[in-house]
């Protein structure tokens, strides 16, 4: 850690951005890696739960070249724009909806070792940042100038704010127990007993939070496809779209990652299992999750809007609040 | 300075949710519809015109191309209409036969229904479950009049074909086979809190409402009006079965539901006793003229279609072509709610009450 303090006292030069720039290769390439995958595994999966096989020509029975190609068609698509659009918005949307989703990515410790920052407010650091990407859909409904996308991202103005609240007063539970931000600290306190034992309710919460966060099923409304057709992103194609889509399962892989870290021990194994590496139980967890998400996608139907609200500020945070005030009461009298 | 402004938004004719070429124009205030103006007419083909120049037989398949997901139901209509006003005798095995296919009907329409209004609600799955069951039903009917949609089976005085061997037990096998998933779709989606939430009290209208804007089939029957036409002046044979008109209270898109889903069990139990009584041999179609003739005169017939009343009206001049042919289609009339309950209500239920009222679109425009 001590040559990456002195990496960033260096004074700006060639040789120290050359540097940055390839240490961020591999995470780039593993989040890509995991995207591409994920999204095929996400349709193999609801393939598989719908009587359908999913992908299976391109890259053999599997269909391990599907997302490839699906991404090499989007990226050799014109890149239309509508004529009324606004056009430096619409350009920078896409942007301020992605570059987020790969900013969290910095802080979530893999293992002890593998990790790409350790600040000492990594929580509130991926919290704060990843609200971000809600800007990006609203700034895109916006600059399309199409109805439905306008509805889209108004919708989805109005779920960032419902969720994030009692997403964040879940958090207030865990941080009560670890007595820290840092994620890593979070994880090592959870050595012997992972949070989701202790913080049940705080885990349904955040759980059903993030579903709405990651603009997932039964929290789909932005782009809820029988009424607003694509919703924020209807006037997107080729690239830009393919932005919004990379955004959305980077997410998906960011979000699984923070639930694991918080909620499920990160890479601590279970007692008596230590044999196995680290990386492969945070890989197992984070799988777990991963799939229960696709699962949730398979089974549910969408809730409405104002359903959504009502849910998310009459139920979700006065629950929330009972939580912080049981895990203080709990800390207070076992810890 | 806070203003709002109402924004007119066109719903359709190219929208995943208006299940065919519909248009809706919608003016909304935020999500809020305060008025919708339905436009219909993208595929008006002109059926009752076309068959002013048509003979009675031909007219049979076009009317399978109405409401395409039940083209039995449509098909018997015609010949009804024609047998009645006619005046010929349809053979025994011939009408149980006719009911088999139309039930079957009924079942793989309600299914799509089914499907297609949960995938509006945002559930996926569904769709592909009441596919397959449907892909089931649409297979014997392929056996049993070589076409998956547009059945164009029936004939004035019978039907065309008779049944494949070991058909009818293939029915028999299918009815145990269909309670089985129905079972499945009610643990699946039934009970299922947000699906309930977003279809309870939505949508709703009153008895009296709903008999003044002549609304037939389940939108009729949710509110609490026991009006089944295979009950109420039965046609056919239905007057052997023994079944039970499933009737709503509440008027709103659950009662709906239920209605259909309900309907779905009736209909295999009316399967259930046909394939029992139904003759072993029998001819398939009556003593039919070589060229018919309607006498002078008209003839309105009606039946229950899964949408509705189905009607067809002759007004015949004593040629080979009717005078006037003109069909009461349900899902038309069945839409003209559509404006009322809208009002009102956000963008995610227009997608609900839309679905709830279950139209075909090529009934739609005729």
């Amino acid at each position: 850690m001590e040559w990456m303090m002195e990496l960033l006292k260096s004074p700006p030069g060639l040789s120290n951005l050359s540097t940055f720039l390839i240490l961020t290769l591999p995470v780039l390439s593993i989040v890509l890696g995991f995207v591409t995958y994920a999204i095929l595994a996400e349709r193999k999966v609801l393939g598989y739960m719908q009587l359908r096989y999913g992908p299976n020509r391109t890259g053999g029975r599997f269909g391990l070249l599907q997302t490839v190609a699906d991404v090499l068609k989007l990226l050799i698509k014109e890149d239309t724009r509508p004529k009324e659009a606004d056009r430096p918005l619409f350009i920078l949307a896409p942007v301020i909806a992605f570059v987020p989703s790969f900013m969290v990515l910095a802080v979530i410790p893999y293992t002890e070792s593998v990790m790409f920052a350790n600040i000492g407010v990594g929580l509130l650091y991926f919290i704060a940042i990843s609200g971000l990407t809600t800007v990006g859909m609203l700034t895109a409904g916006w600059a399309s100038n199409n109805k439905y996308a306008l509805m889209g991202g108004m919708r989805s103005a109005a779920q960032m704010i419902s969720y994030e609240i009692p997403l964040l007063m879940a958090l207030v539970g865990v941080v009560l127990f670890a007595g820290s931000l840092n994620l890593v600290e979070i994880v090592e306190q959870q050595q012997y007993i992972p949070y989701i034992l202790l913080q049940p309710i705080g885990f349904i919460i955040f759980f059903i939070a993030a579903t709405a966060e990651l603009n997932r099923t039964p929290f789909d409304l932005p782009e809820a496809e029988s009424e607003l057709i694509a919703g924020y992103h209807v006037e997107y194609s080729g690239f830009r779209f393919a932005f919004f889509m990379l955004a959305e399962y980077v997410y998906l892989f960011a979000m699984s990652a923070l639930i694991t870290v918080l909620y499920l021990g990160g890479w601590n194994p279970i007692i008596g299992l230590g044999f196995i590496p680290d990386l492969v139980w945070f890989g197992i967890k984070f799988s777990i999750l991963v799939f229960v998400f696709m699962w949730v996608r398979a089974t549910l139907p969408r809730i409405r809007p104002d359903q959504l609200m009502e849910f998310g500020w009459k139920v979700l945070l006065p629950v929330a609040m009972l939580n912080i005030f049981l895990s203080a009461i709990l800390k207070e009298i076992f810890f | 300075m806070i203003r709002t402004e109402e924004m007119l938004l066109n719903v359709g004719p190219q929208h995943p949710s208006t299940h065919g070429v519909f248009r809706l124009v919608v003016k909304v205030e935020g999500e809020i519809i305060r008025e919708a103006t339905p436009v219909i007419g993208y595929l008006h083909r002109g059926t009752e015109k076309l068959a002013e120049d048509l003979q009675y037989t031909q007219i049979i398949p076009y009317t399978d191309r109405m409401d395409y997901l039940s083209a039995m139901t449509n098909n018997y209509v015609i010949c009804h209409a024609v047998e009645t006003i006619v005046g010929l005798e349809v053979p025994e095995r011939a009408e149980y036969l006719r009911v088999i296919a139309m039930e079957l009907g009924r079942i793989a329409s309600h299914l799509v229904w089914y499907g297609t209004y949960l995938l509006d609600l945002g559930a996926t799955s569904p769709f592909l479950y009441a596919f397959r069951e449907r892909e089931a039903i649409i297979n014997l009917l392929n056996e049993l009049c070589g076409a998956r949609l547009t059945f164009n089976y029936m004939r004035i005085g019978g039907v065309k074909w008779d049944a494949p061997e070991g058909w009818i037990d293939k029915v028999r096998e299918f009815i145990p086979y269909m309670r089985e998933q129905l079972d499945g779709y009610h643990g699946f989606i039934s009970g299922n809190e947000i699906f309930l939430n977003r279809v309870k009290g939505i949508g709703q209208y009153t008895q009296e409402e709903a008999i003044q804007y002549s609304l037939s089939g389940a939108n009729l029957r949710c509110t609490g009006v026991d009006y089944d036409i295979r009950k109420v002046e039965p046609y056919s044979i239905y007057d052997r079965f023994d079944f039970d008109v499933p009737v709503g209270e509440t008027g709103d898109a659950w009662a709906r539901y239920k209605c259909r889903m309900g309907e779905i069990e009736e209909s295999l139990k009316i399967l259930e006793q046909a394939v029992e009584q139904i003759p072993e041999e029998g001819k398939v179609l009556g003593k039919v003229p070589r060229i018919i003739k309607a006498p002078k005169g008209e003839v309105y017939v009606r039946i229950e279609s899964p949408r509705g009343e189905i009607g067809c009206y002759i007004a015949s001049d004593n040629k080979k072509s009717p005078y006037r042919l003109k069909f009461r289609r349900p899902s038309f009339y069945n839409l003209q709610i559509l404006p009322k309950l809208l009002e009102g209500e956000n963008m995610a239920n227009l997608v609900t009450i839309l679905g709830g009222v279950d139209i075909v679109l090529g009934e739609v425009d005729g």
